[in-house]
């Protein structure tokens, strides 16, 4: 204390009354200090006011608000009549945490009886790891009642499953729809973007217990998936699906197709193909009976081409359906090649050509057209393009450019050798004979009203094939049987030898195509039958009675008036023999 | 002076009290248009539910198995059908 020299000591000895004065730039300073820091905070708050605010904004909405998903389901897929082919329903997935499950004994009992299994397979899954999924896409009952059990550690999803009312017959027209229900195959492949729900999503202010009292703002609009309506109609499919699997079971075929076609909208009323799949559960389906064979596979069509070398003949003022054509002796050598009738015939007018089906009368009539007419016909009538049905995946089939034909090349080509094309095609290409000379666009899709096709034959043209395949059909011809109680029908058999490799093999394809009623034409029925090895392989044995059973059951149930008297059907005796073609 | 004062707090807790009101009445309703939403959603998925299950039991191989086998129905013979011209044929 007495070491006390400091300035202060010297102040009051001055005897100034301030025993502790500070210095003086000290409050100034500390209230400097005070400014610079109410200045800081000041700044702060105003920068997280405005400036940074976002993260701040977030964490109080999050605190008051949610945002929640809008389901969008996907459309459905619809036949003509609105009968549904595809519909989602939702069902949900069960899935556990194994580690973090509290349950009591009865409470583990309960969910093995709710989700059909012992407690012990219960048990074991829930020994396989850190996450299991209980069950998949169960209804959503079920999956309520075991929500309702509270045990911690389970938990459920929503998904969406799609179902397919109309199974196996439509399966290659419909397709499938794979996870997170993207289409896979067929139409719920190809119209995705039109099906295909996007989920939306709002902002909604929650009260305390998580429920939404207030919509804030729509961040997503939902958008539903919308219904397809398809051309197919239900009950014609199955007529069409049942008589397949009948021919192609009686004739023990490896495969079959079948089209029907609107000739007035050019709509695919039916389109049949074997083997087929069940989409409902496609476990361990063989990639094989997935194939739509009708749209996407290519054959030899035979004589089914026939009407359009003999239209090509007529169109270009050649021949007259009277013009007399000598095919004896039942053979025509080109080069080294040689053509056969399967059964000589001596001379046969061009009407009887296609009655009989004679190929080297077909040859002799396309050796004397020039190659670019008889091209361009069948080109005209859709041949070696694909017929733009709207399907993932369809084929075009094969028509070589005219420069490159050689004589043996138009002889072959005008028997339907030498060329190929898939069903659907070969359907197409004669609503040329049944609408008068127009070919008409196929579609997948339901249309309304007639739709305007593209000139291919003179309508006098068109007429006289149609009087043609009308004579085939008939006692005489290669297809008495794809006559058709009540009705007067038109067509044309086909027997194709199979390709394979690069050369023909004694395996066939036998075919049929045709429309009715003759008089004014309602339906394009194709029918195909690949391999059939049950005795007879002739189009007029194996496809022309499928054609006269599903003509006649379609033109009924359409309710299209008859117009030729029931007791029309006039057969060859039995074991009478049929003029077949190869 | 004091009254117009003495008004303006009157005309101000009423409003105040309205806006707590028809805040109130908006959530409610809310709540309710929610919970009608999520009973029509319900309506859909079952219509979606009921019509799959109509197209199932309606399937012609099904109708046509119990026309054959139960009822013992058949297709008519050719010559057993009467046509009925015009009529209701298209």
């Amino acid at each position: 204390m007495r070491v006390c020299a400091s300035p202060s000591a010297v102040a009051v000895k001055r005897g100034a009354p301030a025993p502790f004065a500070l210095p003086r730039f000290r409050s100034p300073l500390i209230f400097g200090l005070f400014v610079l820091l109410f200045g800081l905070l000041a700044g702060r708050a105003l920068y997280l006011q405005w400036i940074d605010n976002a993260f701040l904004q977030e964490q109080g909405s999050s605190r008051y608000s949610r945002e929640i998903e809008v389901p969008a389901h996907r459309g459905r897929i619809v036949d003509r009549a609105g009968e549904p082919l595809a519909i989602s329903t939702p069902v949900k997935s069960i899935w556990a945490f194994p580690a973090k499950i509290e349950a009591t004994p009865s409470q583990l009992a309960e969910l093995a009886r709710l989700l059909e299994t012992s407690p012990r397979a219960l048990a074991k899954k829930l020994d396989e790891g850190d996450f299991v999924y209980l069950a998949k896409q169960v209804p959503p009952e079920i999956a309520n009642r075991i929500a309702a059990l509270r045990i911690k550690g389970i938990n459920d999803q929503n998904e969406y499953r799609r179902f397919y009312p109309g199974g196996e017959t439509m399966s290659h027209i419909v397709g499938f729809t794979g996870d997170h229900d993207v289409g896979q195959e067929g139409m719920e492949l190809a119209q995705q973007e039109w099906l295909g729900g996007r989920p939306g999503s709002r902002r909604v202010i929650i009260n305390r217990r998580g429920d939404a009292v207030e919509d804030v703002e729509a961040i997503r609009a939902p958008q539903a998936g919308r219904d397809l309506a398809l051309a197919i109609d239900t009950r014609l499919q199955y007529l069409a699906f049942r008589e397949l699997k009948a021919a192609i079971d009686a004739n023990k075929a490896k495969a079959g197709g079948l089209v029907i076609l609107d000739v007035h909208s050019g709509e695919i009323l039916a389109l049949a193909n074997l083997p087929t799949y069940n989409p409902n559960a496609r476990n361990r389906v063989a990639r094989e009976s997935m194939r739509n064979r009708a749209l996407t596979d290519v054959f030899e069509p035979g004589s089914t081409l026939k009407p359009f070398t003999i239209a090509a003949a007529l169109q270009s003022g050649r021949v007259r359906p009277d013009t007399v054509i000598q095919t004896a002796p039942g053979s025509l050598t080109i080069g080294p090649n040689t053509i056969h009738d399967a059964h000589p015939n001596g001379a046969l007018t061009v009407e009887q050509v296609i009655q009989k089906s004679s190929n080297v009368g077909a040859a002799k009539i396309a050796l004397g057209l020039p190659p670019e007419v008889m091209w361009e016909v069948l080109s005209d009538a859709g041949f070696g393009a694909p017929p733009k049905t709207g399907f993932p995946g369809e084929v075009g089939g094969r028509l070589r450019p005219a420069k490159g034909w050689k004589p043996i090349d138009q002889a072959t080509m005008s028997y339907g050798h030498g060329i190929s094309v898939n069903l659907v095609q070969l359907a197409r290409a004669y609503t040329v004979f049944a609408t008068g000379g127009e070919l008409k666009p196929v579609t997948l899709f339901k249309v309304s009203g007639p739709v305007s096709g593209r000139p291919v034959l003179r309508l006098e043209t068109a007429l006289a094939v149609r009087r043609m395949l009308e004579m085939a059909v008939q006692p005489g011809g290669t297809a008495p049987k794809a006559q058709v109680p009540g009705y007067r029908v038109a067509g044309k058999t086909g027997t194709a030898h199979k390709l394979e490799g690069r050369g023909y093999t004694n395996r066939f394809v036998s075919s049929f195509v045709g429309f009715a009623p003759a008089s004014n034409p309602r339906l394009v029925i194709a029918v195909m039958i690949d391999e059939p090895t049950a005795g007879s392989h002739y189009g007029g044995d194996v496809a022309a009675p499928v054609f006269s059973t599903v003509t006649g059951a379609a033109l009924r149930m359409l309710g299209v008036p008859t117009d030729s008297p029931v007791d029309n059907m006039i057969l060859p005796p039995a074991g009478g023999e049929i003029g077949e073609e190869t | 002076m004091l009254r117009v004062n003495l008004l303006l707090l009157a005309v101000l807790v009423a409003c105040g009290l309205s806006l707590v009101t028809s805040r109130h009445q908006a959530r409610t309703l809310f709540v309710e248009l929610e919970r009608e939403q999520t009973k029509a959603r319900g309506y859909e998925i079952e219509f979606g539910q009921l019509q799959l299950e109509q197209s199932t039991w309606a399937m012609p191989a099904r109708v046509e198995k119990i026309a054959r086998e139960q009822l013992k129905m058949t297709l008519p013979l050719p010559g057993r059908v009467e046509m009925v011209p015009g009529g209701g044929a298209r």
